[in-house]
């Protein structure tokens, strides 16, 4: 099959409020994702990393089209999702899964595993039900649970098996992309090298698309293919995952990268790192020139007035920043 | 600070604590004999897998175990020479807050929605001082500086909502600090919160011990942080503590199969990564249920070195070096 599944993401926008409330005027607007574009090649894993409250969970819930979506478009393949109407949406939503970070809150408690897993195919009438029988079972031995736990319900399993099953849940209607928000920090680091085996595995086997989403740095280096940093709503900087660590350009993805303990670290490395301080400011009310110029280290008078573009080198590494 | 105490005596000292729950799947033996030692002005690290006794081991030294389902069943906890289990009440609470002080996982649940945060600051001054509200007022806003809040006259009248979760752990130190505690229980201080944010509350943390000599019982899954803050560190697995020792030598020379584990299962950030992608080395199976634990070592079940006697009897810690301690049979064999 030559099929094209590349997930294309052009100029997204997330904007909260903004609409007229009836006594106290306009709420403010929130820009939670403001001008977003990458594109995913089928197969690959996608990385977002950031600060917190920089939008990457507001980027994965528009793909999901969980959240409405103000501007900008998100195509899989030839599917322009952001444009399905509701009937449309329901019947491609086969085609993309989300796992979340909680496997504890994200499985119904009243549920048991098999149907929780059963529930996507029954949804969308995929297949006779002994067809979604074999299914279950078959999704249940790919995620290493065994058959007989189908009849087991959420808290009879430990966190690392509930992923398991928010995985085969995923993975029920034959996904294309498997959009993935912070799928490993709830657990066990023992078990987190479980899960990332286990997803890299299922990659290989079925051809998934995962856009990967984390604040462990440790863990998005060994996964991701395509690493994209956000800070404020919008890309600062992206590239392959050895070039990103290897010659971060932008301050903000620097300060990132140093602020990380490593093992082979000790108390007088840590005392010579540079450190971000203060807050980023607001996503109400958004600086009109680098939106990381107020907490920049090398930030010199054109930062605090201009916008620096993202742009990208022969290498295919962006950044936007006017000393990269 | 504690200049009354001479350096190689601890500032806190566990012996053998025992701490029971009943459930109802029978007793949970939740802390099985642990032992540690923290002289002031340095940081301890715990480590190990959820459920191993981390957080109770920082509730039994706060006084905290909630009882029931759960009690202390043997073993001491001393604090500058004073007995804790004995204490009532009235006593331990008058022990939290002006000796010891902890900042919990989630900063959220621990502080008060109504309030503001510069009320909750003073309000725990005056608890444990005789300060007018003025003084207690004025020693909240100090506090925010000191952890590094930007306009902290204003940022005392937020209520927590109003603040980000690096603003919301810096005022849950900031109160843990306002009465000079001497030890200070720091239990996944930084868990939710980037690395950037998280960078600046350690290095407050390491500041503070530095400056003030406070000692501080640091509770993490990260063993980066550990690296480059800790000074001895204590794994702990199943309700033992399995291996314990100085930071440069249990991390560069782990000796417990656990303790290996641990430190090659994580995917470590470096700054060249190699092309090919290795599969990572997986600890298999979980941790067993504390009702039932059976006569052997407790990691006997995903233990690659395990062999017989792990299944029939547990090993003790038993000390390797100057500075290193480990709980195996293999090490015992080795020695022998
Ligand atoms: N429903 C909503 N209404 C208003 N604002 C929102 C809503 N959801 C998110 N936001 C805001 O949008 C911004 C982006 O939030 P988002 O959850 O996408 O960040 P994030 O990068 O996932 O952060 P974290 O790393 O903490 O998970 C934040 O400022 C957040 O407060
Ligand atoms: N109220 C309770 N009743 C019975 N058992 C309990 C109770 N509270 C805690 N436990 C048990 O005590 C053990 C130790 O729990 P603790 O909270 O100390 O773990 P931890 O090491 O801090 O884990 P985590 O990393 O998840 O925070 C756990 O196995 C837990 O199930
Ligand atoms: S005592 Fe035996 S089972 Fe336990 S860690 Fe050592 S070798 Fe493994
Ligand atoms: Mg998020
Ligand atoms: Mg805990």
């Amino acid at each position: 099959m030559s099929a094209n599944k590349d997930l294309v993401v052009k100029d997204l926008k997330v904007h909260f409020g903004g609409g007229k409330k009836l006594l106290s005027g306009r709420k403010p607007t929130v820009h939670a994702v403001d001008g977003v574009s990458f594109t995913i090649p089928a197969g690959k894993t996608f990385g977002v990393v950031g600060e917190s409250g920089s939008g990457k969970t507001t980027t994965a819930l528009a793909i999901m089209r969980l959240v409405d979506i103000t501007d900008g478009s998100v195509t899989l393949g030839d599917t322009q999702i952001s444009a399905l109407k509701k009937d449309e949406l329901r019947a491609a939503r086969s085609r993309f899964q989300i796992i979340f970070q909680d496997p504890f809150s994200s499985l119904d408690p009243r549920k048991r595993a098999g149907e929780i897993v059963r529930q996507p195919l029954d949804l969308m009438s995929i297949g006779t039900p002994s067809e979604r029988a074999a299914a279950v079972s078959e999704l249940f031995e790919q995620v290493g649970l065994r058959p007989e736990q189908q009849h087991l319900f959420p808290h009879q399993f430990s966190g690392g098996q509930r992923q398991r099953i928010g995985l085969a849940r995923a993975l029920s209607t034959r996904p294309d992309l498997i959009v993935c928000d912070e799928p490993v920090s709830a657990l066990d680091v023992a078990i987190q090298a479980q899960i990332l085996n286990l997803m890299s595995t299922l990659q290989k086997e079925l051809g998934l698309t995962y856009l990967f989403i984390s604040h462990d740095l440790g863990v998005v280096q060994h996964i991701c293919d395509e690493i994209a940093v956000m800070y404020l709503g919008q890309i600062v900087e992206q590239a392959d995952r050895v070039t990103l660590f290897k010659n971060p350009k932008h301050p903000y993805t620097k300060a990132l990268l140093e602020a990380v303990p490593t093992v082979h670290g000790n108390k007088r490395d840590r005392s010579q790192r540079t450190r971000l301080h203060g807050d980023p400011p607001s996503p109400i009310n958004l600086p009109k020139a680098c939106r990381f110029a107020s907490r920049c280290p090398r930030a010199e008078s054109r930062c605090h007035n201009d916008i620096p573009p993202l742009e990208e080198n022969d290498a295919g590494h962006k950044v936007a920043c006017f000393f990269a | 600070m504690s200049s009354a105490i001479a350096n190689d005596v601890p500032l806190l000292s566990v012996k053998d604590l025992v701490v029971d729950f009943k459930t109802r799947a029978g007793n949970a033996r939740v802390l099985d004999h642990v032992s540690l030692d923290i002289k002031a002005g340095k940081i301890l690290g715990i480590v190990g897998e959820s459920g191993c006794g981390k957080s109770m081991t920082a509730l039994s030294i706060m006084g905290l175990v909630p009882n029931p389902p759960g009690k202390i069943t043997s073993g001491s906890i001393s604090l500058n020479g004073r007995e804790l289990t004995d204490l009532s009440e009235e006593q331990l609470c008058d022990v939290r807050g002006s000796e010891i002080g902890m900042i919990f996982q989630e900063p959220m649940t621990s502080l008060n929605p109504v309030f503001t945060v510069g009320e909750q600051i003073a309000e725990s001054v005056r608890l444990h001082e005789k300060a007018s509200k003025q003084a207690a007022m004025a020693r909240a806003v100090d506090m925010l500086k000191a952890v590094d809040i930007p306009e902290p006259e204003i940022r005392a009248r937020a209520y927590p909502h109003q603040l980000s979760g690096g603003m919301r752990q810096r005022v849950m130190i900031a109160m843990a600090l306002a009465c000079r505690p001497t030890l200070l229980i720091a239990d996944e201080p930084t868990t939710a919160l980037d690395a950037t944010v998280q960078a600046q509350i350690f290095d407050l943390l390491q500041d503070l011990q530095r400056d003030t000599g406070t000692a501080i019982v640091l509770i993490t899954h990260d063993m980066g942080a550990i690296a480059e803050l800790a000074d001895d560190v204590a794994v702990m697995y199943a309700g033992r503590i399995i291996e314990t020792g100085s930071v440069s030598n249990v991390l560069s020379q782990p000796q417990h199969p656990y303790t290996q584990g641990l430190i090659t299962c994580v995917p470590h950030l470096v700054p060249d990564p190699p092309i090919e992608r290795e599969v990572l080395r997986e600890i298999p199976g979980m941790v067993p249920a504390l009702t039932n634990l059976g006569a052997g070592c407790a990691f006997e079940p995903r233990c690659e070195k395990a062999f017989a006697r792990c299944k029939a009897e547990k090993p003790a810690l038993l000390q390797i070096s100057e500075s290193q301690f480990g709980a195996c049979w293999v090490l015992e064999e080795e020695s022998a």
